[in-house]
């Protein structure tokens, strides 16, 4: 390949004005792409979690109880026609406890956190509010949820007879850190709780939504002695959520739900931007593949008479065909080099300049290897596959006609 | 006598071929050339010498008849085999140089090596030194093409033809751009080097005291040779 490189090369500096206005080109092409991955992967990440609170990324819950008839016959169908809907009662995932580990050797799954959770009232004198009581274990629900970070007073710490509030039910009750509430459950006349710490999910009804307590306190509430009403579950792929779900859903009898089925609709709102990059990126490689070949296709024809001269000279047709191909590929490389380059560049300082309303950034510019390689072998295809047209035409050349020309 | 390099035996070429506008602009023609020979082929405007000489140069492939180059039956070989041998055995020196801008004169000269080896060496410079210091250039190796005059291009390209020392070096209107002076200086070189190192020279010309030249001197005229012998004044 000797000889194709150092043809490639020279041509390509011979091209001068040319060579260098087609790498610009590809350049800010790859530019744009890196900037628009990483600009909007981020915003995506950051716009999930805002929109989901604390919502984990996989809930595992008890199957709901369906009713039978008794009889499955078609003429026991027809005697029967009407099956009442069974109520759904709270009950324990089953045989959680031995789940938890088979769970923590699946590849992908980061935390387990068990929740006993169910309908309450809190009650401060004359004050009753409906709320959902939350048995957490703190360290691996924080791990699930990022609930440390909503903490805006007191402490995450759930010792016996110890209630977490939101901003918003703190305020309707009049209570602050250390005052007393009242839970109460339909299956409990209920006991007094400290307020430990309150939280800001930054949305006022769920501000007003939860109480949480301490696992033990809440399963006794609940009439779960041992048991949970759910398992949540975080992974280490925000996006394989539903995969790994669905293949936990074939191993187990229970009711397993990703955040993309809770959230339809947010999910729908991602797609869609997700295929409005895919297809601007697919339109600047595009452009710049059509750039790459036409710069190619004048080169080829400015160079007949050299092609000619060359294969005269003793260089076979696949030579030719190679250093056409190398051309579009190193501008392709050298497009791709410097358009990362300036991808991140331009992520970095547009990360500084756009803020969120409260002054956060809107995006990190997040250096992720994988994109910066994918993009570099993507563009020298590319650049690859806008060079076999002139190429070829390059290589089909008569040498007798090229020289005479 | 010399083994033969080339030989045509009733060589024919036909352009378009088949259609109703199809042109028969060689026929039969045969001619033997042997390692050593200086010859020119001459003739007037349109008799088919540039499609002779392509045909001998691989450039083209003949209608009907057989070439041997070298005792080989070349023209039903491989573009790719053509090619090699173009590579191996002959040289080109065309009217307007063709000397790759891209290239100083030197690795112009170097360019058959890096064809041959795939990477410029120490070997080939020393080579191109050798042959560019013969046709008198040798202060001007690094230069770029564009600031060479005619004849200067034209040297190097003589240069470049012999570097992989051919046995053959096809030369089409050498000397056709340059001006009498230069052309001379150029014609003594080819004729050094045929002296020298024995390389066979088949010039097309229309200059006729560059033909008197020649030992050998074939005519052509309409597609068929009209006189084949060797020069009245050669040596």
């Amino acid at each position: 390949m000797g000889f194709e490189w150092t043809v490639a090369l020279r041509f390509l500096r011979e091209g001068g004005m040319q060579t260098l206005m087609i790498v610009a080109g590809t350049t800010i092409g790859i530019a744009v792409i890196v900037f628009i991955t990483t600009f909007l992967g981020d915003l995506q990440r950051d716009l999930i979690k805002r929109t989901l609170g604390v919502q984990a990324h996989i809930v595992i819950r008890p199957a709901e109880e369906v009713a039978r008839p008794l009889r499955e016959t078609p003429a026991a169908a027809a005697a029967l026609p009407q099956v009442q809907a069974r109520a759904q009662r709270l009950r324990s995932v089953d045989q959680w406890q031995t789940l938890v580990p088979v769970l923590r050797a699946t590849p992908g799954i980061t935390a387990i956190s068990p929740i006993a959770a169910g309908p309450g009232i809190i009650t401060r004198g004359d004050s009753n509010k409906t709320v959902t009581i939350m048995g957490i274990v703190p360290a691996p629900y924080i791990a699930v949820s990022r609930f440390a970070e909503k903490i805006v007073a007191g402490s995450l710490r759930l010792d016996p007879g110890d209630v977490l509030i939101g901003t918003d039910m703190a305020k309707d009750l009049g209570v602050g850190l250390g005052d007393k509430v009242r839970l109460s459950t339909p299956t409990s006349p209920g006991d007094a709780y400290q307020v430990r710490g309150i939280y800001d999910l930054g949305i006022r009804s769920l501000n007003r939504a939860y109480a949480y307590v301490g696992l033990a306190p809440a399963q006794a509430m609940h009439a779960l002695p041992g048991g949970v009403s759910s398992l949540e579950l975080a992974t280490d792929d925000l996006f394989g959520a539903e995969k790994l779900a669905a293949n936990l859903r074939r191993t187990m009898p229970h009711e397993v739900e990703s955040w993309m089925q809770a959230n339809p609709q947010l999910l729908a709102g991602l797609s869609n931007q997700t295929v409005m990059t895919v297809l601007v990126r697919f339109f600047l490689g595009l452009v710049v593949a059509i750039g790459v070949a036409s710069v190619l296709v004048v080169a080829v024809v400015q160079k007949t008479k050299e092609i000619g001269i060359l294969r005269a000279m003793g260089a076979s047709r696949g030579r030719i065909l190679r250093v056409f191909l190398l051309q579009g590929a190193l501008i392709g490389a050298s497009g791709a080099l410097l358009g990362c380059a300036c991808g991140y560049a331009l992520t970095y300082v547009m990360s500084n300049i756009l803020r969120s309303g409260d002054g956060t950034r809107f995006f990190a510019a997040n250096f992720d290897p994988q994109l910066y390689i994918y993009t570099l072998v993507a563009a020298v295809a590319l650049g690859l596959i806008a060079a076999v047209m002139p190429a070829r035409r390059a290589a089909r050349l008569d040498p007798a006609q090229a020289i005479r020309i | 006598m010399n083994a033969a390099i080339i030989e045509l035996a009733d060589i024919r070429k036909t352009y378009n071929e088949g259609t109703a506008v199809a042109a028969e602009v060689l026929h039969g023609i045969n001619i033997t050339l042997r390692a050593g020979e200086f010859a020119c082929l001459i003739g007037p405007s349109g008799s088919g010498k540039s499609t002779l000489l392509n045909l001998i140069g691989l450039l083209e492939p003949p209608t009907a008849g057989s070439y041997l180059l070298k005792s080989r039956a070349i023209q039903q070989a491989s573009d790719d085999e053509r090619t090699r041998a173009r590579l191996e055995t002959l040289g080109f020196v065309f009217q307007f140089h063709h000397l790759l801008p891209a290239f100083s004169a030197i690795e112009n000269v170097m360019l058959p090596g890096l064809m041959r080896d795939g990477a410029f060496t120490r070997e080939q410079r020393a080579n191109a030194q050798q042959l560019l210091t013969a046709v008198g250039l040798a202060d001007a190796m690094d230069k770029p093409p564009n600031e060479l005059s005619g004849g200067m291009q034209q040297r190097v390209a003589i240069a470049r033809a012999l570097a992989l020392a051919p046995d053959l070096v096809l030369a089409d209107e050498p000397t056709g751009n340059l001006d009498t002076h230069t052309a001379d200086e150029v014609f003594a070189l080819m004729r050094h080097f045929n002296e020298t190192k024995g390389t066979a020279f088949l010039l097309v010309t229309h200059d006729p005291r560059l033909a008197a030249r020649c030992d050998r001197v074939i005519e052509l005229r309409d597609g068929t040779i009209v006189g084949d012998a060797a020069s009245k004044t050669s040596k």
